[in-house]
Parts: structure tokens; C-alpha cells; sequence
């Protein structure tokens, strides 16, 4: 395999007593989408800021195409930042802030017109070379300052919640504008969001963090459905975590104890054994409704419709709160209603338990 | 009761107006008057004007006035701005500090500034002239543009510097490009108001002034010994509407410094 274009070796940071990341370390390979997701607080722009240069780790090593560049100063590393402000300068054009990187470089002046051009065409922002940066909306900001950033074909561009200011829909249009760029330039991204539903759709491997730390690094299909601790299941898949015990395993499957109901799921990750208490995730999607007695007794609290999802929130007999949803179908459950839950044993995935 | 209230704050406004702007006006009236007596009036007449541009002494006195000002805030600006953008960066605590020492000035009595540059001046040796004049002028003017870079630099966005360097700029470039051009509109009205300052400045300059410079304040001073004249009075005319407009030039200023659209 050939050398990561980017590497992070257990890097950590405090700032005054407090601890911001904690021996942090990753690979990124040539090309790759990389979303660092968490809640904010963290510690992910920390880490961007680090990767950046523009601070440096109390201990650990940044690789870039396996170069130590931990003591290099933010301009002498192949790396640009797109910042979460825009940072665009108010003094220069569009032109010039997107050229500023190549004028930096001593690049010839006809070189760098035609370089801005087509990066102007690139991110749909033709005719907009002379204006100001306060001319411009949010969303065409945003294009420069990924248009500044990409010119310099840096080795990783790293994104910080760039689309944290924009509206929905621009949103998701950005999304998928950024998505392809990448692949079109093939240049690693690093990027920043708390958004989970961004991350999933964007990126290639997402990397979880939470109080400075890496929970779980994944593709979106391994995080999502195969979350690691009761964290990630909640954070990323908005996933209900139960609690239970082990009353047998063997053949593949454990056989648990949940809410004083037996359950069943496939084994997966570590171990189990009989009498061991464990964490359950279920999306609440996953959640089925048996017929009454078939499965675990549970009693409507409330339900309430959102975004094309009915939602109901249910009471286990050992009073521990479970969602289910459904696509947009009216059941006709009231609060009172009793009725049966169960899973299929492929559903539900045995978690750590790290929060709470 | 309310209609009475809203009467009495019309007429204060007024009074205090009429404190601040009638001499100015009565001045100003005064300068065109034929008569040499202030207080009587003979007409209206350019001649005090006349009089005042064949006044070799005073135009000397002038350009030295200007000379002193361009100079003092020039010097004021370079070192008031570094002082600002260097002291921008340090530990709070420090800072405070020196942001003490650096206002001083502006809170000592002026008479013991001026006592101050002189005994130390006379010190050093240096000769008293033009040379003492600037050096006196720049440190009292240093306080105004270091105020109004370190207001502009609070305001400016930090990511912005960071930008610069990430695309691959050095500390000094990013000071060129970046830092210099944003504070620039700070840093001109900052001369601005050290200009003012120090063309306006009597105390300090009668201390370290040398024998043959004299400043125009100076000037004005000496020649009222024996009371005012006329052509004082188109002296300060003129002064006048020059303040006028630089005090629309700063204001100016202000707005341009100012990110549009806010």
C-alpha cells in the first residue's frame, strides 16, 4: 500500500487544564472524504487547526505524504483551509483573494489570470472576478473561499463546518456541488461537520470524536449500522440504546434478557458471556410491532409527526423509553395504547456503553 | 407640564450652542470687518486677508506648523501601529500594563510633559529646533494612533491573518497584504487627530522649540501680547475651514473603515 498522503500519530492537546484532544491518530489515503463528526466542543477544529499548522499538538506527529510536518509554520505546509468565517479578505476582489495563494507562489501574472478564471467557471462564479466579497450572498462567499483554497491544488484541503451558515437547501446543494468537486479535483478532504446526515452522504470514512477522541472510524455503513459504542448509535443514528443482559450465547446469536423479556441478535464484535449486562442499539425505524404477546409489552406515551416520519415514543415494563417511526402512516395510536415490540435479530447491534 | 419641559431642553441646547459656536462665528464676522477696532464694525473688507498673506513671519511660522504635523504624525503612525499590532499579541496581563503606559500622556498634565522633554532633551544634548519639536510632538501623538489601531484591530477578524498564512504567506507578508491595508483607514484618522493635536499645540512646543523656529500657535500667541487683531481674527478663519474639512476628511474615513452594509 503507498504512503498515506496524510497521517496523524497520536496527537494530543491541552489548553490551560483543559484537555482537547486526547492521542488522537488517522490515515488518510490519496482522494479520500474523511468527515470528522461531533457534537461541538469536541475537539475537531482543534484537530483541523493542528493539521493546518495553525496550532501545534503538545505531543504527537502530523505526516503529510510521510514528511514530518509538526514543526513546520502554517505557509510552508501543502495544506489549505477553508475556514468556517470564509475568512475572505474585504481589501481585495474575488480575483484577488482567489489568487492571492498563487501570487504568494510568484507565479506569472498571465498564469495566475487564466488559473483564476477557470476556477471562477469551476465553482459558477464567472463575472464575478471584479466584485467585492461583501457583494456577494452567503452561498457565493462560501464558492470563493473554496475556490481560494482549491487553486493552490494543496495535498488535503481541509473544510471547517463550511456550510454551517447556509440555508437547507443550499445546503444540501452544496453537498453534493463539494462532493463532486472532490472527486473531480481528487484531492483529500478533511471535513468538519456536526451534522450527521451531512456526513453520511458525503463522506468516504467518518470519524467520530467525542471529548477528544476518535469513538469510531468508519465508512458511513459501518458507522450507521454497526455503531461501536452507545454514543455513535445515538449521535449518528439517532438509535434507541437498551439495556440488558446475557442469558445465552452459542450458534451465533445471544439470547438476552431486555426489560425481563427475552430477546434475540446476532453476536458480532467482542464476546458475550451468559449473565453479562449488555447495551443494545435499534434505529428507531427498526423497531417492529408484533402481534400482542409476541414480543416485548410496550405502552404509547406520545407520537408526533415530523418530516415525513411518525414517531412514537413507547414505555418498556421497566419504564426505560424506546422511539419507533414509521414512514408516514397514520396508525392510529393514542397515548394509552398498549402493543408488542421486537426486532429483527440482524437489527440490533450489541454496543459499548460510553455515555451516560 | 410636558410642552414646558420640551421648551426649556430647546432653549438649553441653545445656550449651550451659543457658548460653544457664537465666538467662533463673532470671529469669523470680525475677520471681514473694515475697521481695525473688534468691537466696532466698518464694513465689509478682504484686507485683514491681505494683510495677513504679506506676513512673511507668519507663513514661516505656518509651514513650520505643517512640517512639525506631517512629521510628528508620520513618526506617531509607525510607531503607534507596530506598538498596537506587536502588543495585540501578548498575554492579557502584560498588556494591560503597557496599555497604562502607553495613555499615559495623554493624562499627565501637559505642562509636565513639556518641562519633562525639555530637561531631558537638554540632557541628551540635542540641539533645540525642529528636531526636539518632532521628537516632542511624536510622543504625545503616539497615544491617539495607538487608541484607534488597537480599536480597529479588536474588531478584525483573526481567521483572517490565519487565511493569509495558510495560503502561504510569511509573518511579513501577512502584515503587507493583509493587516496594514485593514487598519489603514484606522491609522489615517489616528495622523489625522495627532496632526490636529499637534498643530494645535502651544505648551510643549514653547519648551523645546530652539530660538529661530517658531510654530504657528507660537506665533498667534506672541502676536496677541498686545491684544487681538484683525488679523488674527482672518488667521483663525482660515484655521477654521481648514479643520472643517479635515474633520470631514476623518469622518470620511471612519465610514470607509467601516465594512459596508453595517
Amino acid at each position: 500500500m503507498s504512503t498515506p498522503i496524510l497521517q496523524l500519530q497520536n496527537i494530543s492537546k491541552r489548553f490551560g487544564s483543559a484537555q482537547v484532544l486526547r492521542g488522537l491518530s488517522l490515515e488518510a489515503a490519496a482522494g479520500e472524504f474523511i468527515t470528522l463528526l461531533g457534537a461541538s466542543g469536541c475537539g475537531k477544529t482543534t484537530t483541523l487547526r493542528i493539521i493546518a499548522g495553525l496550532e501545534s499538538p503538545d505531543e504527537g506527529r502530523v505526516l503529510l505524504e510521510g514528511r514530518d510536518v509538526t514543526d513546520l509554520p502554517p505557509e510552508r505546509r501543502d495544506v489549505n483551509t477553508v475556514f468556517q468565517s470564509y475568512a475572505l479578505f474585504p481589501h481585495m476582489t474575488v480575483a484577488g483573494n482567489i489568487g492571492y495563494g498563487l501570487r504568494l507562489k510568484g507565479l506569472p501574472k498571465a498564469d495566475i489570470r487564466r488559473t483564476v478564471e477557470e476556477a471562477l467557471a469551476l465553482l459558477q462564479l464567472a463575472g464575478y472576478g471584479e466584485r467585492r466579497p461583501e457583494q456577494l450572498s452567503g452561498g457565493q462567499r462560501q464558492r470563493v473561499a473554496i475556490a481560494r483554497a482549491v487553486v493552490n491544488r494543496p495535498r488535503v484541503l481541509l473544510l471547517d463546518e463550511p456550510l454551517g451558515a447556509l440555508d437547507l437547501q443550499l445546503r444540501r446543494q452544496m453537498q453534493l456541488e463539494l462532493k463532486q468537486l472532490q472527486q473531480q479535483l481528487g484531492i483529500t478532504f478533511i471535513y468538519i461537520t456536526h451534522d450527521q446526515e451531512e456526513a453520511l452522504t458525503m463522506s468516504d470514512r467518518i470519524a467520530v470524536m467525542r471529548d477528544g477522541c476518535f469513538v469510531q472510524v468508519g465508512t458511513p455503513a459501518q458507522v450507521y449500522d454497526r455503531p461501536a459504542t452507545s454514543y455513535v448509535a445515538r449521535f449518528v443514528g439517532s438509535a434507541n440504546v437498551l439495556q440488558g443482559h446475557v442469558t445465552a450465547a452459542g450458534g451465533g446469536q445471544l439470547t438476552l434478557s431486555v426489560a425481563g423479556h427475552t430477546a434475540r441478535v446476532q453476536a458480532g464484535g467482542r464476546p458475550y458471556a451468559p449473565g453479562e449486562p449488555i447495551a443494545l442499539a435499534l434505529r428507531s425505524e427498526q423497531v417492529e410491532f408484533a402481534p400482542e404477546g409476541g414480543g416485548i409489552p410496550a405502552v404509547v406515551r406520545e407520537t408526533s409527526f415530523a418530516g415525513g416520519m411518525l414517531r412514537i415514543g413507547l414505555e418498556l415494563p421497566d419504564g426505560s423509553r424506546l422511539t419507533a417511526s414509521r414512514h408516514g402512516i397514520d396508525l392510529g395510536l393514542q397515548p394509552g395504547d398498549r402493543l408488542s415490540v421486537g426486532w429483527a435479530a440482524t437489527a440490533a447491534v450489541p454496543v459499548e456503553v460510553d455515555d451516560r | 407640564m410636558k410642552k414646558r419641559r420640551f421648551t426649556f431642553q430647546k432653549f438649553y441646547l441653545g445656550l449651550v450652542l451659543a457658548v460653544i459656536y457664537l465666538p467662533l462665528v463673532l470671529v469669523v464676522v470680525y475677520s471681514f470687518n473694515q475697521s481695525r477696532i473688534s468691537s466696532v464694525w466698518g464694513g465689509f473688507s478682504l484686507n485683514w486677508y491681505r494683510t495677513l498673506f504679506a506676513d512673511r513671519a507668519m507663513f514661516g511660522a505656518l509651514r513650520n506648523s505643517v512640517v512639525l504635523g506631517v512629521c510628528a504624525s508620520l513618526c506617531a503612525a509607525v510607531v503607534g501601529t507596530l506598538g498596537a499590532v506587536g502588543f495585540h499579541r501578548i498575554q492579557p496581563r502584560t498588556k494591560g500594563a503597557v496599555e497604562y503606559l502607553t495613555m499615559l500622556p495623554l493624562m499627565i498634565p501637559e505642562i509636565i510633559l513639556a518641562m519633562v522633554f525639555m530637561a531631558f532633551f537638554a540632557a541628551l544634548g540635542l540641539p533645540f529646533g525642529m528636531g526636539t519639536l518632532i521628537l516632542g510632538h511624536t510622543a504625545f501623538c503616539v497615544p491617539y494612533v495607538y487608541m484607534m489601531v488597537k480599536a480597529r484591530l479588536a474588531g478584525m477578524d483573526h481567521s483572517l491573518t490565519e487565511a493569509a498564512r495558510d495560503l502561504g504567506a510569511g509573518e511579513w507578508r501577512v502584515f503587507w497584504d493583509i493587516t496594514l491595508p485593514l487598519l489603514a483607514p484606522a491609522i489615517a484618522s489616528g495622523m489625522l487627530l495627532s496632526f490636529a493635536m499637534s498643530f494645535d499645540d502651544v505648551l510643549i512646543s514653547l519648551f523645546v522649540t530652539g530660538v529661530n523656529v517658531t510654530t504657528l500657535p507660537l506665533k498667534v500667541y506672541t502676536s496677541l501680547q498686545n491684544g487681538p487683531t484683525p488679523e488674527i481674527n482672518a488667521l483663525c478663519t482660515l484655521l477654521l475651514a481648514g479643520t472643517l474639512v479635515l474633520v470631514g476628511l476623518s469622518a470620511l474615513l471612519g465610514r470607509l473603515g467601516r465594512p459596508a452594509g453595517k
